[in-house]
């Protein structure tokens, strides 16, 4: 059995969502970490859910990288043991430096939560092995913070070492072509830190899990780690 | 020991694309205010320290800055004392 600890801070709202992605569709093992614990319960992989982490106050997932948690998921993912960050998790883990850049205002300064097409752009990892490497997947997105920026310099290296694994697919008419309903630098909507262990994303995958939710593209995701990560 | 009141000007940090700074001058510049060139839209942080003199109140304000209340990645600040009254220590 692998054993996902979901990190449950104030204000986390996905993290049921991927509790039961992971006991249900995935059939393994879940279980709640509070935030202010030190104990990640000798879980396998670490998920930072989507969510409000304290409100947003100051900058999305400022204030969240301090909680005390976060010392153990830092010192467990620099060891490299996987960590998924989903939409607020992105914004966390980018805050707490295990992945570079930032979140900022969507572009059209609206909250924006509509299922998008992202491609696969990088299926040689822990995260998205069971997807076919160029192929699209429908995933919700829900986010007023999701537009990723980061140096230009930061950008190319991680375009160079295969890094930008999601990228939003074009609307209808040219699937081909890049765009980003949030104005994303160059339509990234998911990236893994250099060691390949830690996986941040816009889109919600555990939502993604059932063709009763619109669409099951997200599960893969939780199936690649299942494959590739001895327990 | 006195009580020192610094302000923090965080900005969006130039060359990083400000759609709220834009949205303001678009608006500015409809109400006949042709000479705005740019806007930036950010935040005003006002924060009350004890410390032994200003500028030790300013340097721990700059690394506050630096470690939580603005994002180097993204955004500038700055720093400016707006007063301060004794305190018994």
């Amino acid at each position: 059995m692998m054993k996902f600890g979901v990190v449950v801070f104030p204000g986390s709202n996905s993290d049921y969502d991927t509790y039961r992605a992971v006991v249900d569709e995935l059939g393994q093992e879940a279980t709640y970490l509070w935030h202010k614990d030190h104990d990640l319960q000798g879980s396998d992989v670490i998920v930072l859910p989507g969510g409000f982490s304290y409100g947003d106050y100051l900058r999305a997932g400022a204030i969240a990288r301090f909680s005390p948690i976060m010392d153990d998921v830092v010192a467990f993912a620099k060891k490299g043991g996987p960590v998924i960050g989903i939409c607020n998790g992105f914004q966390i883990a980018c805050e707490a430096g295990l992945l570079p850049g930032a979140l900022l205002r969507n572009e059209s300064l609206k909250y924006i939560c509509e299922p998008v097409r992202v491609r696969v752009t990088s299926a040689d990892t822990i995260f998205t092995n069971r997807y076919e490497e160029g192929a699209t997947a429908l995933m919700p997105i829900s986010h007023g913070d999701g537009r990723y920026t980061a140096d230009a310099e930061t950008v190319d290296r991680l375009e160079g070492e295969g890094r930008v694994v999601f990228r939003y697919a074009g609307g209808p008419a040219d699937a081909d072509e890049w765009w980003s309903p949030n104005g994303s630098t160059r339509a990234i909507a998911g990236i893994i830190n250099e060691a390949g262990n830690v996986l941040g994303m816009m889109p919600h995958p555990e939502r993604a899990v059932d063709p009763l939710l619109g669409s099951a593209d997200g599960l893969a995701v939780f199936e690649s780690l299942l494959a590739r990560v001895a327990v | 020991m006195s009580r020192f009141r610094i302000a923090v000007h965080i900005t969006p940090r130039r060359g990083i694309l400000d759609p709220q700074g834009k949205a303001v001058t678009g608006a500015l510049h409809s109400l006949g205010f042709s000479g705005v060139h740019d806007v930036h839209v950010g935040r005003y942080v006002v924060v009350e320290v004890d410390a032994n003199d200003r500028k030790a109140a300013e340097n721990s304000t700059r690394e506050m800055c630096e470690r939580l209340l603005a994002n180097p990645v993204i955004e500038d600040f700055e720093i400016e004392s707006v007063g301060s009254h004794a305190r018994e220590a």
